[in-house]
This record gives structure tokens, sequence and C-alpha cells, in this order.
């Protein structure tokens, strides 16, 4: 039993590693702000939660684990309001969103 | 295998201040100074496992929660320029 | 009277979690605190049915997993964007009516998007959303659609 969760663990931790990596990657890439945000909004989410649910397996049923779920949802519920406010400001800042020509693929 | 995840998390901190060093505009760095907070909450909570002192959690609870209020402070001062005044409430946009 | 009932037993709940102390004088200074945030909660006048949605708290705790595995979903496709050579991205900005009735569903609904990656709430004026989405695809209506049914149903309870 404490194998098969120390397994489920480190495979959770693993993808939130990769999700994090991949956003950090995304947000270099990425052209400009509104587009690095969603990218950042990546690690965030997805990121964060597989680390810290993979930590919770490791911790087992004690005080511990819950509060590594409360840093989650502290998490999840600051995120979106940071991000909305990033991107507001950063329209009324001025910043021109960026934009790819396409052939008569837009409404 | 705490180290290897305290490793990750330190490889995408770097990533995200190389961003914050190449900025553009000041909101890639803001971003990317957010990025880097969320980060160090799961750094101080990897890292309370790895010393096996768990409740450095309060820390990361405690870090994460004054990471939000900053990010939003640095955000309305460039918004408003006074952090003792509201915004427009009629949005604000310009 | 309720309201302020019900967020002090949250703080107190909250509290009694992250303390792991439990001798009477702890716990007296964890009651004393609570009740000390009620108090300047209820002179900041925000114990209300939008400062505390105490009816919301089981519904939202059922709408979570769809939230949590929509994520997923949007997760895998934006690394894959990332990940590929050419970095197929095509930025777009649209505008979205919201169904919702009350500004807390409003709100449940814009940050929803948000946390969902490849979409992100830019603006919310009355009840239409603006929103900036990565890809033409990620913003093709589907989940939006899907998910503002499930919020408009959170929101009115049935």
């Amino acid at each position: 039993m404490a194998i098969v969760l120390d397994i489920l663990s480190w495979a959770a931790i693993a993808g939130g590693l990769f999700f994090m990596v991949v956003g950090a990657i995304g947000v270099l890439r990425m052209p400009d702000v509104y587009t690095r945000l969603h990218a950042a909004g990546m690690t965030d989410t997805m990121g964060a939660g597989l680390i810290l649910i993979g930590l919770t397996f490791q911790a087992g049923p004690t005080l511990v684990a819950v509060r590594l779920m409360l840093v989650w949802a502290f998490l999840l519920f600051t995120n979106p309001i940071s991000t909305h406010a990033l991107a507001r400001a950063a329209l009324s800042g001025g910043v021109e969103p960026f934009r790819v020509d396409m052939e008569g693929d837009k409404p | 295998m705490f180290v290897a995840a305290a490793a990750g998390i330190i490889l995408s901190m770097v990533l995200a201040l190389l961003r914050a060093l190449l900025g553009p505009t000041v909101y890639d760095r803001v971003l990317a100074l957010n990025m880097f907070g969320t980060k160090t909450v799961l750094l101080i909570a990897v890292l309370g496992f790895l010393s096996g002192r768990p409740d450095f959690l309060d820390l990361a609870i405690a870090y994460a929660l004054i990471n939000f209020i900053g990010t939003i402070a640095v955000l309305k001062l460039f918004e408003v320029g006074d952090l003792g005044r509201a915004s427009d409430p009629t949005g604000g946009s310009a | 009277m309720v309201r302020a009932f019900g967020l002090g037993a949250m703080l107190f709940g909250v509290w009694l979690l992250l303390s792991g102390h439990y001798t009477p004088l702890l716990l007296g200074f964890g009651v004393g605190s609570s009740i000390l945030v009620v108090m300047i909660a209820m002179r900041m006048d925000v114990v209300d049915h939008e400062g505390v949605p105490l009816y919301l708290v089981p519904r939202v705790l059922a709408y979570i997993p769809w939230l949590l595995l929509e994520i997923l979903r949007a997760n895998i496709s934006v690394a894959r964007i990332i990940l590929h050579p050419a970095l197929p991205i095509s930025p777009i900005m649209v505008h979205f009516q919201a169904s919702q009735k009350t500004d807390v569903g409003r709100a449940i609904y814009a940050n929803s998007i948000t946390l969902t990656p490849g979409t992100i709430t830019t603006g919310v004026e009355g009840s239409e959303l603006e929103i900036h989405a990565l890809t033409w695809a990620d913003i093709d209506g589907r989940e939006e659609d899907e998910m503002d049914r499930r919020v408009t149903r959170l929101e009115q309870g049935i």
C-alpha cells in the first residue's frame, strides 16, 4: 500500500514539474503580455496543484495534508484575480494585444 | 527525490527571472514576479518536507497571501498612480 | 445573524485546522480572534448575501470537480501549443454574454474562465464579458457554454 502511494505521489509531482517547466518555457516563448498570461496561468493551476497533491500523498492523513490543500485553495482563489488585474492594467496601460494575420479564419 | 522536485522548481524560477530581466514592458516583469512568488510558495512546501519539518507550510500559506496582495498593490499603483484612492468606478479603461 | 454565526464558524474551523494545538488557552484565543474578525466584518458592512454566500457553499463544492477536470484538459492543450516548434497561436479578443443574474454568479463565471488556461477575462461590463483567448479553438463556445449553464444552475440552485 505504501509503495502504491509513493508511486502515485511521485507521478503527481513529476507531472506538476512538467507543467511548471513548460509554463515557464511558454512565458519565455510567447510574443506579448496577454499570451504570456495564459502560460503563467498554467503553472499556477496545474503545476502547483499536482505538486501539492503529490506532497499530500506523502504527508498521509494528517493536518499537514489539510494545510497543503489550503495552500492550493488560496492559490486557486487568488490567481485568477491577479491575472485579471494584470490583464486590465496592461489594457488600460495601452499595451496592444499581439495579433496573427490569418486568412478568413475569423468571424 | 524531494531534491529533484526542488531542483525542478528552481529551474522554472530561473526561467521566470529571465522573463523578468527581459521585460520588455513593466507588466511582463510583474507577471514574472507573480509566477516567481507562486513557485516560492511551492519551494517552501517542498523544503519543509525535505528537512522533515512540515511546519514550514504555515510560511507557505502566509507567502501565498502576501504574494497576492503585493501583486495587486503594485498593479494598482501603476493603474491609478495612488494606493490610497479607489480606481475609476466606470471601469477605468482608457 | 445567521450569516455572522456562519462566518464565525468557518473562521474558527480554519483556525482549528491551521493551529494543531488544542489547549483551553489557545482555543480561547481562536474563539476571541474569530469573534473580533466577525465584528470588524460587520462594522465594514460586508456580512450580506454577497459577502458571505453561505447558501452557495455546497453547490460550489459540487461544481469544483467538474472545473478541475476542465482545467486539466485546457492545460494539456496549452502545453501542446507551447511545446509545438511553430507556436501555433492566434490570439483573439471576443465579447460574451453571461446569463447569470447576480454579481456573485458573474464573478464565479469570470474567474472560472480565467482559471482555465487559454482564456482570460479582461473586462466585465454589466453582463458582458470581454475575453482574451490564446487560439480560436479555445473560444469556439462549447466549453464556455457548458460552463455558463453550470454556473447559472449553481447560482439558482436548481
